[in-house]
C-alpha cells in the first residue's frame, strides 16, 4: 500500500516551510528535502498547505463505501437518563442538534431507553425534538454497556440516522465507542464546534486536542452517522416551548438484543461532594497553597454561598487533603464552569488543561509569576486565607444572605 | 490468567511548551512516556499476576520508539511485551486503532482479562478501549476504580461514574478500563530495570496479526482531520490591586450578573 503521505523528491527544494508549518513536529530537514516521520504524522495537511512548490502529496480520498448517503435521515441525540431523569446534557445536545437540524432540512430526533420511561418523551419534544424513539422495557431501567448499546445499533441500523450526537459523560463514553464501531461510522470526542458544510453537508466537528493548545476540525465524509459527542456544558441548553408538539415512537426489540454478559449489582452514591463539579455552574478550587485538609472548609463555605461545587489541584489530592472525585485536570475530570476561581493554584499545564474552557476565571494566589495568571479574567495576588472570607461576606451581602 | 494491558507512548505534556510567536506547540525534545492513565492499567495487572498467579503482556501500536514505553512496563514487572507496528498504521483513527489493537489480541489466544488506561493524555477520548472490546465482541467494565474479585469465570469491579460508583460483575474474557484511583503504581526496581533492558520485545506488523488492510490506518479510518489550528489566545485579563477590601468588592460586582444567573 503506498504512504498516505509523501515528499515529492524531485519537487522538494527544502526551503523549510512544512517543518515550520507542521504542529506534530512531524518533518525534519535531512539533506535539503523534506522528510515526515510517519509516525508522528497525523495527517492534517498543513504542510501540504504551506507548500509554495506542491512537493507534498497527501492522499487525501479515503476509498468509497458505497453506502447510499441519501437513506441516511435526521439529526439523533441521545437522551441520557439517570433514575429516570432526563439529563441536562440531552438539552444541550438538543440545542445543538436543533440548529443542525434546521441546517440539512431534517427532523430532530431524541432516543429514549429506559423502563417506565415514557413520561420524559414530552419533555424532550418541548426542548426541541419533532420525534422521539422510545425504547421502554425493564432491562434498561439502569444504563449497561452491552443492552443499551446494542439497542443503539439496532437503532441506528433500522432508521439510518445523519448525525448521532452523544454526552460525553461516562455513560456516554463507555457505550458510544461500542455503536460506532459496531455501525462503521466515524465519532468524534468532546466537540467543541458543531456546524454543516455548505457545500458537501458534511458535519464540521472541532475539538481540542493537546489540552486544547491545538483545535482540530475533522469529517467522517465517506461514512453514515456521523457521530460526535460533547462535554457538559459546552453547548447552549435549548429552552423548554411549554405546548411544543412532536411524534413519539415506541420501538419494540428483540429480547436476544438485550441480553448482557455484564450485572450492575449495586450503586453507592458519592458521599462528600454535593454538587458534581462536571456540571456545576461555578467552581471554587483549591490547590497546593490551601496547605492543609482543614483550610478547604473556607471554599466550600464559598462554594455554598455562591452555590457552586468545590475542585481541586492534583497536588492538593496527593496530598490527600480531598478525594479523587474532586480532582480538575489532566489526570481528573474536565470542568467547563462559567466561573472558576483557583485558590492558591499555580497552574500548571495539567491543570489548565481540565479548566481553561471556563467562561470566567478568578485567580488568587501569592505568587504574582504564578502561570495561572495568565489564563485568568481576574487576578488577584494576595493571600488567600484573607481573601476568600472576605469574598465569601462580599457575596452573602450581595446575595442578601 | 493472561491479563493484557494496552498502552500508548504520548508526549510528556509537563515538558511541551507553547512558542509565543507562533502560538503553536514546540515539540522539539519533548519526552515520551506512557501515558499516565496506562501505567495505573500495568500495575493493576501486576497486583492481579501477584494475586491470582498468571502472566501480564504489554502491547502498544506505535513506532519503533514505542519499544522505550513496552521497556518501562517490562521493568514494573510485566512478563511479555509486543510492538505492533507498521506503515500502513499511519493515520488511524480510534476505530482503526481499536481494530488493530484487537487483531494482536486475539493472536494472543488465551487472554482473559485486558486492561486499558480510560483514556489517553494527548488525544482524550476514552474511545479505543471499548472499542477494542466491540471488535473482540467481549463485553466491558469501564472506568475502574477497584477490582473486587477474579474468578475463573468472572470478575467483580467497582465502575466510578459522576455521582458515585456502581459494582458490576461481568463473564470472563473481559475488558477493563481503569482510572487513577485504582491503586499507586510502583517504581521499576533495579533488577526489573536489568531484566527489561535484556527482554525480547516481539514486533508484529500488518501481516502478523493478519489484519484486514481495508481496516487499516488511514483507509480504515472514518474520520479525518482536515483543519488544524491554534485556538484564538485568552485575552481581556486584569488584575485587580489594591486593599482586599476594595479588591474583594470590585469582584463580587463584576461577577454579580454571572453569580445570579446561575442560582
Amino acid at each position: 500500500m503506498a504512504d498516505a503521505i509523501k515528499v515529492l523528491e524531485e519537487t522538494c527544494v527544502g526551503c523549510g516551510l512544512c517543518v515550520k508549518a507542521c504542529p506534530f513536529g512531524a518533518i525534519e530537514m535531512d539533506n535539503r528535502l523534506a522528510r515526515i516521520d510517519l509516525a508522528k504524522c497525523t495527517l492534517c495537511g498543513a504542510c501540504v498547505d504551506a507548500c509554495k512548490f506542491d512537493a507534498i502529496e497527501m492522499r487525501k480520498a479515503q476509498p468509497e463505501t458505497g453506502i447510499d448517503f441519501a437513506a441516511y435521515k435526521d439529526v439523533w441525540v441521545f437522551a441520557e437518563q439517570v433514575d429516570g431523569q432526563v439529563q441536562s446534557i440531552a438539552f444541550e445536545l438538543l440545542g445543538e442538534g436543533r440548529k443542525l437540524a434546521d441546517d440539512l432540512g431534517m427532523r430532530l430526533c431524541a432516543v429514549l431507553l429506559g423502563s417506565n420511561i415514557e413520561t420524559a418523551t414530552n419533555e424532550l419534544i418541548e426542548r426541541g425534538a419533532d420525534l422521539v424513539y422510545v425504547v421502554d422495557r425493564p432491562e434498561l431501567e439502569h444504563f449497561v454497556d452491552e443492552p443499551y448499546a446494542a439497542v443503539l445499533i439496532e437503532m441506528v441500523q433500522r432508521h439510518k440516522p445523519n448525525i448521532f450526537l452523544c454526552g460525553a459523560s461516562t455513560i456516554g463514553r463507555s457505550l458510544v465507542s461500542r455503536v460506532a464501531v459496531s455501525v462503521n461510522a466515524g465519532l468524534t470526542a468532546d466537540c467543541t464546534g458543531l456546524t454543516i458544510d455548505p457545500e458537501t453537508k458534511n458535519l464540521l466537528q472541532t475539538r481540542p486536542a493537546f489540552g486544547g493548545n491545538i483545535m482540530a476540525t475533522i469529517v467522517s465524509p465517506n461514512h453514515r452517522p456521523q457521530m460526535a459527542t460533547v462535554r457538559h456544558k459546552v453547548m447552549k441548553e435549548a429552552d423548554p416551548q411549554p405546548g411544543r408538539t412532536g411524534e413519539k415512537l415506541i420501538e419494540e426489540v428483540a429480547a436476544e438484543i438485550l441480553k448482557s454478559r455484564t450485572k450492575r449489582l449495586s450503586f453507592v452514591p458519592e458521599e462528600e461532594s454535593t454538587v458534581n463539579i462536571a456540571e456545576a455552574n461555578i467552581i471554587v478550587s483549591g490547590g497546593r497553597g490551601m496547605q492543609k485538609p482543614e483550610n478547604f472548609e473556607m471554599l466550600r463555605e464559598l462554594a455554598e454561598v455562591i452555590g457552586g461545587g468545590v475542585g481541586a489541584s492534583r497536588a492538593a489530592v496527593d496530598a490527600d487533603w480531598i478525594p479523587y472525585s474532586h480532582q480538575v485536570g489532566q489526570t481528573g475530570k474536565t470542568v467547563c464552569p462559567k466561573i472558576y476561581i483557583a485558590c492558591g493554584i499555580s497552574g500548571q499545564i495539567q491543570h489548565l488543561a481540565g479548566m481553561s474552557s471556563a467562561d470566567i476565571i478568578v485567580a488568587i494566589n501569592r505568587d504574582p509569576d504564578a502561570p495561572i495568571f495568565k489564563m485568568a479574567t481576574y487576578g488577584i495576588v494576595g493571600d488567600l486565607f484573607k481573601i476568600v472570607p472576605m469574598l465569601t461576606q462580599h457575596f452573602k451581602k450581595m446575595l442578601g444572605k | 490468567m493472561h491479563f493484557a494491558v494496552c498502552i500508548k507512548q504520548v508526549p510528556d505534556t509537563t515538558d511541551v511548551r507553547i512558542d509565543p510567536k507562533t502560538n503553536t506547540l514546540m515539540r522539539e525534545g519533548v519526552a515520551s512516556i506512557i501515558n499516565p492513565f496506562d501505567v495505573y492499567a500495568i500495575e493493576e495487572s501486576i497486583r492481579l499476576k501477584e494475586k491470582y498467579g498468571g502472566t501480564v503482556t504489554v502491547l502498544t501500536m506505535g513506532p519503533p520508539q514505542a519499544e522505550a514505553a513496552l521497556r518501562e512496563a517490562l521493568a514494573m514487572g510485566a512478563d511479555n511485551a509486543v510492538l505492533i507496528s507498521d506503515r500502513a498504521f499511519a493515520g488511524s483513527d480510534t476505530w482503526a486503532t481499536s481494530y488493530t489493537l484487537a487483531m494482536a489480541l486475539r493472536k494472543l489466544e488465551d487472554v482473559t482479562l485486558v486492561l486499558c488506561g480510560k483514556q489517553a493524555s494527548d488525544g482524550d477520548t476514552a474511545q479505543v478501549g471499548p472499542g477494542i472490546a466491540t471488535h473482540l465482541d467481549w463485553p466491558q467494565i469501564t472506568y475502574v476504580r477497584k477490582i473486587e474479585n477474579v474468578e475463573s469465570d468472572k470478575i467483580t469491579a467497582e465502575r466510578l461514574l459522576e455521582n458515585g460508583y456502581e459494582v458490576v460483575e461481568s463473564e470472563l474474557p473481559c475488558l477493563l478500563t481503569v482510572v487513577k484511583e485504582i491503586n499507586e503504581p510502583r517504581l521499576p526496581s533495579l533488577k526489573g530495570k536489568m531484566r527489561a533492558k535484556k527482554a525480547e520485545i516481539a514486533a508484529w506488523n500488518a501481516a502478523a496479526i493478519e489484519a484486514e488492510p481495508a481496516k487499516l490506518g488511514l483507509d480504515g479510518s472514518p474520520t479525518k482531520v482536515v483543519k488544524i489550528f491554534t485556538p484564538e489566545p485568552r485575552s481581556g485579563g486584569q488584575m485587580l490591586e489594591g486593599d482586599p477590601e476594595d479588591v474583594c468588592r470590585e469582584l463580587v460586582a463584576a461577577l454579580k450578573d454571572v453569580v445570579l444567573g446561575c442560582v
